[in-house]
């Protein structure tokens, strides 16, 4: 018995050209900028493009853990288990003579996508504790069965020989990472793109729904198992295509790919740039790095006390992350504005 | 009418508890009822277990001669229940705009046809499920369940805890919403004289069973039947 059926069923006329509009699809000027930024950076920083597609790449993957994490509300510790097929994927396929990156990057999301709808039905079951759990065995099994299947994935030696075509049989990844930021930036954009669509459609709100009021939603007629395998399938297929990015740009894969501090990272990174907000994780990605880049140069054994400490203090004193602080004190002076006024 | 909804022998509970019990009743298409009863009799649980959210020990529900028991809950929503909780639970991250997008189904209720029905909500389209007063609140639950295009709207004690002036509008809209029938709908209310001035017929519980059956207008002026068998706010 079908909603449409059900609606034909009754002699009320259907007005299809009033279907409820999406949500606005304006981009607002701070995003804009924010874009801006990530190709002034290209200019300004020339010498660091090696670090800004790490950047770039690790928020793609961020920005995956944000669709189940800081949307549909799934806490997972091991989202590194389809960065990591993605990657393997790419590598594996450019190892064994087909270096296109474009379609190595497909098959990469593929492969993050075909691991992530495969093990969903084993996350959405459980709340959140068994989901850590879960999620961190999936993403421990990976890691050790990659260490294992030395013969294809080179173990803990890595895999090497990872040979790139040229994208689009033009330009070449080069040493000095020039094209790898291109690319990187690229990808993420347009999966930006993608994903800032599904969060404002109507699939988008009712996940939000369902991390607000689980035993509810049905009521309303939201599907919550299935949509919830649903974006945990697609946010797969989008740490899969950043694992990809990754081995493509680096041509080599190396079991750290699946490995556990890669997906407690990208936890810090998400929740330190703001959960739920799609720009926090590319935001928390970019602090995170940088901060690491420049803490590890002063001290390279002790950097992460100060990430350690950042993280306190963010939790404690800056609800949101980052980006949820710079909203509360935007909305604080706008009070405070109307009051004086 | 054709029939709607037919209820016939349910006993229902939470877990092995039992609320319900040997609960029948009818309804067809565009039809009205009011479920009333005492505090605790059931009314919440019966439209609890149409949702399908608690345990059916014995008994049958059809839905246009399908069998709704054998739907879970959202197919239900889908097939055409909209359901209006008691603790209208909203989202406090999604708008109130948000919140009718988020369920649209197709039908002939859309975005501006609720605005129309609650120009208080077109004014708050951009404010969050917790910046909503009481009455707005309930507004929003009613619109989100209209939103869902449904055939049968199951309104649970829609005027708790509102002032009169909102009671006043809300009974308004649902008058306005039983009396153009394209959509059955049953209340409960413990507030018994405005459910029956509401509907057509009604139903009285009490310990989880039917007691007492009559068309609504009949039982508004059956004075002694009503305070015998409801709390009677005047």
């Amino acid at each position: 018995m079908s909603g449409g059926a059900a609606a034909a069923g009754r002699a009320l006329p259907g007005r299809p050209d009033d279907a409820p509009a999406l949500p606005s699809d304006r981009w607002r000027a701070l995003e804009i900028a924010f874009w801006l930024l990530v190709v002034a950076a290209f200019f300004v920083f020339p010498q660091h493009r090696v670090l800004g597609s790490q950047i770039l790449i690790t928020g793609l993957f961020a920005l995956s853990l944000d669709l189940i994490l800081g949307y549909a509300g799934i806490v997972s510790l091991g989202h590194a288990a389809y960065f990591g097929m993605g990657a393997y994927t790419a590598g594996l396929l450019a190892v064994h003579g087909w270096g296109e990156p474009l379609s190595g990057l497909l098959a990469a999301g593929l492969a993050g996508a075909i691991a992530g709808y495969a093990t969903s039905f084993l996350v959405v079951r459980g709340a959140d504790l068994a989901r850590l759990m879960v999620t961190l065995g999936i993403g421990l099994m990976l890691y050790e069965a990659a260490n294992q299947l030395g013969s294809i994935t080179g173990g803990a030696d890595g895999l090497s020989g990872v040979a790139m075509w040229k994208v689009l049989g033009l330009w070449s990844f080069d040493l000095a990472g020039t094209t790898a930021y291109v690319y990187s930036a690229v990808v993420l954009f347009l999966l930006f793109v993608v994903a800032r669509r599904i969060v404002a459609s109507p699939f988008g709100l009712s996940l939000r729904g369902v991390r607000e009021n689980v035993k509810r939603m049905p009521a309303i007629g939201a599907p919550v198992a299935r949509r919830l395998v649903a974006i945990y399938t697609v946010s797969a297929a989008m740490a899969g295509v950043a694992g990809g990015v990754l081995a493509q740009t680096t041509q080599f894969v190396g079991l750290d790919v699946f490995g556990f501090p890669r997906s407690a990272d990208l936890m810090i990174m998400l929740v330190l740039g703001g959960a739920g907000r799609l720009y926090g994780g590319l935001l928390g990605a970019a602090v995170f790095m940088i901060a690491h880049h420049l803490l590890s140069d002063l001290n390279p054994i002790y950097w992460q006390f100060w990430l350690g400490l950042l993280l306190v203090v963010v939790v404690l004193f800056a609800r949101g992350g980052i980006l949820g602080a710079a909203d509360t004190l935007v909305r604080r002076a706008a009070a405070r504005r109307a009051r004086t006024r | 009418m054709a029939e709607l909804l037919a209820v016939e022998g349910v006993t229902a509970g939470y877990g092995d508890g039992v609320v319900l019990e040997d609960v029948s009743l009818a309804l067809r298409e565009g039809d009205s009822l009011a479920l009333l009863g005492r505090n605790g009799v059931g009314k919440t649980t019966l439209l609890v277990t149409l949702m399908g959210l608690t345990r059916l020990h014995r008994g049958t529900m059809r839905w246009r001669g399908g069998d709704l028991a054998a739907l879970p809950t959202h197919r239900r929503s889908r097939a055409g229940l909209g359901w209006v909780p008691q603790e209208r639970f909203m989202f406090a991250s999604l708008t109130v705009e948000e919140h009718l997008t988020a369920v649209a189904r197709p039908g002939p209720w859309t975005v501006p046809r609720v605005w129309a029905l609650f120009p208080r909500l077109a004014e708050r389209r951009g404010n969050f499920g917790n910046q909503l007063s009481g009455g707005e609140q309930q507004m929003l639950a009613i619109a989100r369940a209209l939103m869902v295009n449904p055939s049968l709207l199951l309104l649970d004690e829609p005027m708790e805890g509102l002032a009169p002036i909102i009671v006043q509008e809300l009974m308004n809209v649902i008058r306005e919403l039983v009396d153009e029938g394209g959509m059955a709908v049953i209340v409960v209310e413990q507030h018994a004289k405005l459910a029956l001035s509401l509907t057509r017929q009604a139903v009285v519980l009490e310990r989880g069973r039917v007691v007492h059956r009559a068309a609504s207008e009949a039982l508004l002026r059956d004075h002694d039947t009503l305070h015998r068998l409801v709390a009677v706010a005047s």
